[in-house]
């Protein structure tokens, strides 16, 4: 499999050798873009506010937005103004074969960057990082992972929060309950049914949550990260063209400022569909993100 | 597709205490097994009750089996899961409702709710095997039962239900099997059961394909297991000269 590859990229590189330098063959998923017409983004569903749906159903989002700044830059590499994107609807369990197999040609959504991911795919530099906290009741007396002791804690199934909360349980003998729930909205719906005294998360999703409870101001965003992770866009792996070209998009958003006004569109100002605010003001790992971008996975 | 297989991860670490993977299949066949054995108890009781019903002269009882069936037929298994764990313990008194949120462990209350969910679905299926079973039989049975002055509760118990039951084996042993691979539900309201740690080994490791084809060869063999017991259960309680059971 790796040998055959390999055969393939020197004799791609043999026949590139032996062509005119002004036709640069196109290979891998900018071929197959060239060849179709078509780029395909994958979307999630719920993941507010990086990439959600609107009341049209029309995929929208943080990570949209970085996605659509991509689109343009394939746009103008491969000289088609008139690319069409299609979007393909994502689960956090069809992610990483929908890329690899073809179907989806980039993934922006809310995917944490890791060394098990890194295995099956690529990544592009960083596109947001979060920490892992807790979200409780203002009155609950929670104030940092040591209260959780004995008590009932809701995760989302298969997020890394569930694996860290899992072993913490395991290593420092905390006797906790811990619930997964299929889905973000399903967690929150065990906290505030009063099943679980705390959820815990990526920050910024916790802030998703919180604006769309009932009474947001019953709730608070608590305790010391765990981890921070680094979300990415992904992509297949091993093809160097397409991941320069989503790569330099992304970190041109970074330098010339406009990711400031992307992330206060959707992070501190009314987003749709109902209007809320998340109130979550740009944490210092992401600026440091912003700063130094980077495709490896957090610390 | 460039997927990177890798079968030994089974026996990798998981990074959660000192478990490996395979540890997390086989706590969760133990949760499905756990699950499905009790669902089955349930469905197989109140399914026989029901259905003994739906024969019953008279229209009250009747009526009310079949009202059972449509309305625990009709609606999709996923809802009444849904019902069972997020609506019905609302409605309980608040001590009762304290117990069940609070007082067991997150795993016992999703464990009772899928547990009655399941159990409950299943009864109207068996209920309509059980009906058809005892349908089935030549009127004749029921009549000479009741000339010779059986009444009707021994007719049931002597004469048609252990003729009606051993028709019925073989589609029992469907919705035998079909409560197993319902139980996978159970990983929607976080029981770890089977499906739920496939899902979790899956995201955890990133082996997406190895963890489902795994999934699949366990219920696969289980279901076969369980159909080569039936068949065994038909087999011993054949009897010799009655619907081609002759030895």
């Amino acid at each position: 499999m790796k040998l055959c590859t390999r055969l393939i990229s020197a004799a791609t590189l043999a026949a590139l050798a032996s062509t005119p330098a002004f036709a640069a063959e196109l290979t891998g998923t900018l071929k197959k873009i060239k060849d179709s017409g078509v780029i395909v983004l994958g979307n999630r569903d719920a993941s507010i506010p990086f990439s959600y749906y609107d009341n049209n159903q029309k995929p929208i989002g943080y990570s949209v937005d970085l996605a659509n700044k991509v689109v343009d830059a394939v746009k103008k590499e491969l000289k088609m103004p008139n690319l069409q994107v299609k979007y393909n609807l994502v689960t956090s369990q069809t992610r990483i074969p929908l890329v690899q197999n073809g179907t989806v040609d980039l993934e922006c959504g809310s995917t944490t960057n890791n060394v098990e991911r890194q295995k099956q795919v690529a990544f592009s530099v960083g596109i947001f990082e979060i920490g892992t906290r807790l979200l409780t009741g203002k009155t609950s007396g929670v104030k940092d992972f040591a209260d959780l002791k004995g008590k009932n804690v809701v995760t989302t199934a298969g997020t890394t929060s569930e694996r860290l909360l899992k072993a913490m349980n395991a290593d420092k003998q905390m006797g906790m309950n811990i619930i997964s729930a299929k889905d973000h909205g399903e967690s929150f719906l065990m906290l505030e049914s009063g099943r679980a005294v705390a959820f815990m998360m990526d920050d910024a999703l916790l802030y998703g949550e919180m604006a769309k409870a009932k009474s947001p101001a019953n709730w608070v965003v608590t305790g010391k990260p765990q981890s921070f992770e680094i979300y990415g866009c992904m992509l297949r792996k091993d093809d160097a063209a397409f991941k320069k070209v989503v790569d330099d998009a992304i970190k041109a958003t970074y330098k010339s400022g406009e990711v400031n006004k992307i992330y206060a569109k959707w992070f501190t100002s009314p987003v749709p569909p109902k209007g809320l605010n998340l109130n979550f003001p740009m944490s210092d790992v992401v600026k440091e993100l912003i700063a130094k971008p980077t495709d490896k996975a957090a610390e | 597709m460039n997927y990177h297989w890798d079968w030994g991860i089974f026996f990798k670490s998981t990074g959660v205490g000192s478990e490996i993977y395979l540890n997390w299949f086989v706590s969760g066949l133990g949760w499905t097994i756990a699950v499905a054995l009790a669902g089955w108890i349930i469905a197989l009781a109140l399914g026989s009750v029901l259905g003994v019903m739906r024969t019953l002269p008279g229209k009250l009882l009747p009526t009310i089996a079949t009202t059972y069936v449509e309305l625990f037929r009709n609606v999709p298994l996923l809802v009444q899961l849904f019902i069972w764990y997020f609506l019905v313990p609302d409605l309980l008194p608040t001590p009762l409702e304290m117990w069940f949120k609070q007082g067991i462990s997150p795993a016992t209350s999703a464990y009772l709710s899928v547990v009655v969910c399941l159990g409950l679905f299943t009864a109207a299926r068996v209920c309509e095997q059980v009906r058809t079973g005892i349908q089935a039989l030549p009127r004749g049975q029921n009549n000479a039962a009741l000339a010779m002055g059986f009444s009707t509760a021994q007719t049931y118990r002597f004469v048609l239900l252990p003729q009606a039951f051993r028709i019925i084996i073989p589609p029992l042993t469907s919705e035998f099997l079909n409560i197993f691979k319902n139980s996978s539900v159970a990983s929607l309201i976080g029981l770890m059961e089977l499906l739920a740690q496939t899902k979790q080994t899956a995201e955890f490791s990133a082996n997406i394909f190895e963890a489902f084809t795994l999934a699949t060869l366990i219920y696969f063999v289980l279901n076969m297991s369980l159909m080569g017991f039936m068949a065994w259960v038909e087999k011993r309680v054949r009897i010799p000269g009655m619907m081609g059971g002759s030895k």
